[in-house]
């Protein structure tokens, strides 16, 4: 056998074959038209050594610059360098959670599912909902199913969506609009934060979803209660989009007025991954828990009565309800929620409030560091936590160039989804509690080089 | 074929107590984080965030010791059946090996590590892995493009819906219907659902096949495609193919593969070949990624090259320069992942690609195709194959004889395997077969273990047949860490959170 993972020897492969009256392996796919079999091989090289594989992994990664001591991380925009130790590194690459499949043998999944249901709790917690799911692919996968879930609900297809949400989301949100006909109405932002009296938003009609995020795309802390007005006077569902990690120190989603929570959990224990696989967190009300995209683990009682953990709900899903079910994800991130469960565990309640302050900390003594320099200037004034938005001398992309050759992803351009506003150009730095003040000081020395 | 197979039951298992929940162990005050020593100054909370948006409580997490959060953990992955462990032959979710040094390629810093908003300059290993897989998966697809953005199976066929829809947008056509087989996953109709289409179905004619005579009487001008996995969710290969392309094709419509089954087929047969125009790959099937319990996966989607300029973007791709960047198509059906997909999942089957190459990924559906084979018919006598001819990479048979005599149901000899060191397969799926038993032992399984397997599976209907009842099996599983769980009992008094643990529920 020419398969590095095939253990059956050309003896055994005869044994069998003769076993089934055939003389060659071909003869297994005499059912397939000759017309349209492939004749030659597939165009691609024969199987490389695990070494040979090794070596060029090795070249290629050579070719990638990740973070870390010779590239200090400012940049965020939804994918933030929090600590990851080596705790979770290990107990999340256990096989038994690795190569597990979906827990559709309760008996024997048990591990996954206590896991799971751990990380459920968490995360309702966190939001202050009382429902969360078992996870969704990322923040904007969870984003376009709580919108789906929403205006189900409300019955009303129009969605008023705050510019303050991450844009590539909205991007997202946008692509997979069309299939149920929703339609996306923007609601523009005013000194960083949602501008819900503006007339986008007054003259929309037939809400289902009202939708806004807490820190949003630039940082900024906004008003969930006055999101929660207009919902309420449109007779729309709130989703809030939130961070996990400022959840440590602000008052929760739920407490305010939300009615389904989504984000982005890649800051609960996953690496930076070049984007993925990340973690959509998704909570919702008990109410609504007939709607909720995805499984959901739930605690019951073995036949001799001991507690046992089972996915329940099934008939909302894909498998049984078909069509008519709330959603189409099979396949979610459930390695990344047991990592989350993980890392939250290893945080404790004041080691999550400890990493949302020292992320602070780092975001105020850096930002107000940077706007003492000549030229570097604010580009929203609202209350923020550890990301914001700065206007440069120079053209963003060129700063961020330039502090690439001093060590430094200095951040994101704010661009895609902002064209035409006051803040496109401007420069997102995000810190976060890793960053030391020895740092800071020499990001900010290199900055003040690197803007003239 | 005598020597033991590769059965889990010797796993060695403390007892069968029940792990406490991590909220049980914790202790106020106790704690396992630490954090690098900053120099910043302390600001306190009331001095960075403002009064009304600052919680007046903290979250309650549990509070454990980093030697407590090891043992809990350690302890769940006790309480877990996984690959490494042992079988899988859960039908149509191809559970075979994970090969290790995928996982080390995916822990190198130099890929894990990469923030995901890094100028192309910085990038150029990650996007020429990505713009290989694409080449490589085009390869094995007979197609001309990739996407690799859609995170799961699941989205690819939301991404492949999304792409027809464009598709005859493009060309000034409005059509509302797509068919789909009644064999078909669950997640296809609810796709075309949720990509705005109604949903027709077709039948399955004698032969386990697509009912020919029936897709062309559904078949009109309002039809946008036709989802279809070949082979079939029964195993058996749609001999049909080309004559239900052109069908569909004479109508309009275009030809969407569900890549769920590929594993049957690499180098012998492309999906191009057959008549598709667009196909998904589930990258944690066929091409080895791990599953993690549930995901993540990935569903790279390819399309023929009239597809190209709707695909999704922006998209990894090789300039003019030699070097690597990215290109928006021109009529994109705009972006399908925040980032670039689920990257380190795309970089182990680049890995596994590589590892196998065109001979041995030839030789991985020889095997899985060989092994389905010999399994069903050792099986022969023992369960019914549900269509008795031979199959691809995996079979259905049927307890429903069984059930009959003895009252032996596929769910019983899915709960007894348990016992006997073997995951279940899949049961009751497809739906058009009874008391369905779907079995794919993948090509990673020895001619030992596939044995052992079939002894098992042959054990469990000679002890009901001999006992005249199905008594012995429905008490089934005993030896796993809890014994057959109230799933209805579950739905009824949810509790999805400790929070909504009471005194009552766990009475």
């Amino acid at each position: 056998m020419n398969a590095p993972f095939v253990p059956h020897t050309d003896a055994e492969i005869g044994e069998m074959l003769g076993f089934l009256g055939l003389s060659s392996l071909d003869e297994l796919f005499s059912v397939i038209p000759e017309a349209i079999r492939l004749a030659g091989g597939l165009d691609l090289p024969d199987h490389w050594s695990e070494a040979d594989l090794r070596d060029r992994l090795e070249e290629l990664a050579a070719a990638n610059m990740p973070v870390g001591r010779h590239l200090v991380c400012f940049a965020g925009a939804g994918a933030y360098d929090h600590e990851i130790p080596a705790v979770v590194r290990s107990l999340a690459s256990r096989s038994e959670f690795v190569t597990a499949y979906t827990p559709y043998q309760p008996e024997v999944a048990q591990g996954v599912l206590q896991a799971l249901f751990e990380y459920q709790t968490m995360i309702a917690r966190l939001t202050g909902l009382e429902i969360a799911n078992a996870s969704l692919y990322d923040g904007a996968a969870a984003l376009v199913e709580g919108v789906n879930m929403a205006v189900a609900a409300a019955g009303h297809s129009t969605v008023l969506c705050s510019d303050g949400v991450n844009p590539r989301w909205r991007r997202q949100l946008q692509t997979f609009s069309k299939g149920p006909g929703l339609e996306i109405v923007h609601v523009p932002l005013a000194d960083g934060v949602t501008d819900w009296g503006s007339g986008a938003a007054a003259a929309a009609g037939r809400v289902g979803a009202v939708v806004v995020a807490t820190p949003n795309f630039l940082g900024c802390l906004e008003d969930i209660s006055a999101a929660r007005r207009t919902a309420d006077r449109l007779g729309a569902r709130l989703v809030v989009v939130f961070d996990p990690v400022a959840a440590g120190v602000l008052k929760t989603p739920g407490s305010l007025g939300a009615d389904i929570v989504v984000g982005e959990g890649q800051a609960l224990g996953t690496p930076l991954s070049f984007g993925g696989p990340y973690l959509g967190l998704f909570a919702c009300r008990l109410a609504d828990v007939r709607r909720l995209p995805g499984r959901l683990v739930g605690e019951t009682l073995d036949v001799e009565g001991r507690p046992a953990y089972v996915s329940t709900l099934r008939t909302r899903e894909q498998d049984i309800r078909r069509e008519r079910a709330t959603s189409n994800v099979c396949s979610n991130q459930t390695l990344m929620a047991v990592t989350a469960a993980i890392q939250l565990g290893w945080l404790g309640t004041t080691g999550l409030v400890e990493v949302a302050t020292r992320s602070a900390r780092a975001a105020r003594y850096c930002r107000e560091s940077l706007l003492a320099l000549d030229g570097v200037e604010s580009a929203a004034d609202a209350p923020v936590l550890r990301e914001f938005a700065l206007r440069t001398p120079l053209q963003a992309d060129t700063v961020i160039d330039r502090m690439l050759e001093e060590g430094f992803l200095a951040g994101t351009v704010v661009e895609e989804g902002f064209i035409g506003t006051h803040y496109a150009g401007s420069l997102l730095v995000a810190t976060t509690e890793r960053r030391t003040r020895t740092e800071i000081d020499s990001f900010v020395a290199a900055f003040d080089k690197a803007v003239r | 074929m005598s020597a033991p197979g590769g059965r889990a039951a010797s796993a060695p298992l403390m007892g069968r107590a029940a792990e406490p929940s991590l909220f049980d162990l914790s202790e106020p005050g106790r704690l396992s984080a630490s954090f690098r020593t900053s120099g910043l100054p302390e600001w306190s909370l009331a001095d960075l965030v403002p009064e009304e948006f600052r919680a007046t409580e903290p979250v309650q997490l549990p509070e454990v010791a980093e030697r407590d959060l090891v043992a809990h953990f350690t302890r769940l992955t006790h309480r877990q059946y996984s690959v490494d462990l042992g079988s899988y032959p859960l039908g149509s979710c191809t559970m075979k090996y994970n090969p290790k040094s995928c996982d080390a390629a995916a822990s190198m810093p130099g890929f894990a590590d990469v923030h995901p908003a890094s100028p192309p300059s910085m990038i150029q290993g990650w996007l020429e892995v990505l713009v290989e897989l694409e080449e490589a998966l085009c390869a094995i697809t007979g197609m001309a493009a990739a996407t690799l953005q859609p995170a799961a199976g699941a989205a690819g066929e939301l991404t492949g819906l999304m792409l027809m829809r464009a598709y005859h947008d493009h060309g000034g056509e409005r059509r509302t219907r797509i068919i789909i087989p009644d064999t078909s996953h669950g997640t296809n109709p609810a796709s075309v659902a949720l990509a705005g289409y109604e949903i027709t179905t077709v039948g399955t004619n004698e032969r386990g096949s697509v009912d020919l005579r029936h897709l062309r009487e559904v078949l009109g001008p309002d039809v946008a495609g036709m989802m279809l996995t070949n082979p079939n969710t029964l195993g058996l290969f749609e001999e049909e193919i080309v004559e239900v392309a052109a069908a569909v094709h004479d109508a309009g419509g275009l030809m969407y593969y569900d890549g769920a089954n590929l594993n049957a087929i690499l180098g012998v047969v492309r999906p191009g070949d057959m008549g598709f125009d667009i196909v998904h790959m589930n990258v944690h099937k066929t091409f080895a990624t791990p599953h993690g319990g549930g995901g993540p996966g990935a569903g790279p989607v390819a399309v023929r090259e009239g597809l190209k300029e709707f695909l999704p973007g922006p998209r990894p791709v090789r300039l003019l320069s030699g070097s690597f960047g990215f290109e928006t198509p021109a009529h994109s059906i705009g972006r399908l992942h925040s980032w670039h997909g689920n990257a380190l999942v795309l970089l182990r089957a680049w890995a596994y690609l590589r590892l196998n190459g065109a001979d041995g990924l030839r030789s991985v559906s020889d095997v899985a195709v060989l092994n389905a084979n010999w399994l069903k018919e050792r099986l022969r006598g023992v369960y019914d194959a549900a269509y008795d001819r031979p199959v691809m990479h995996e079979c259905v048979l049927s307890a429903e004889a069984l059930q009959k005599e003895t009252g032996l149901r596929a769910l019983d000899v899915a709960k007894r395997l348990l016992e006997l060191g073997f995951h279940a397969p899949t049961v009751y799926f497809p739906l058009i077969v009874h008391e369905a038993l779907m079995i794919e032992p993948t090509e990673t399984e020895s001619p030992q273990t596939v044995a052992a397997l079939a002894e098992a599976l042959e054990q469990i209907a000679n002890e009901a047949r001999a006992a005249g009842s199905a008594t012995d099996a429905k008490a089934a599983p005993r030896t796993t860490p809890v014994g057959r769980v109230d799933e209805a009992r579950a739905a009824r008094h949810l509790i999805a959170t400790y929070d909504q643990r009471d005194d009552g529920a766990q009475g």
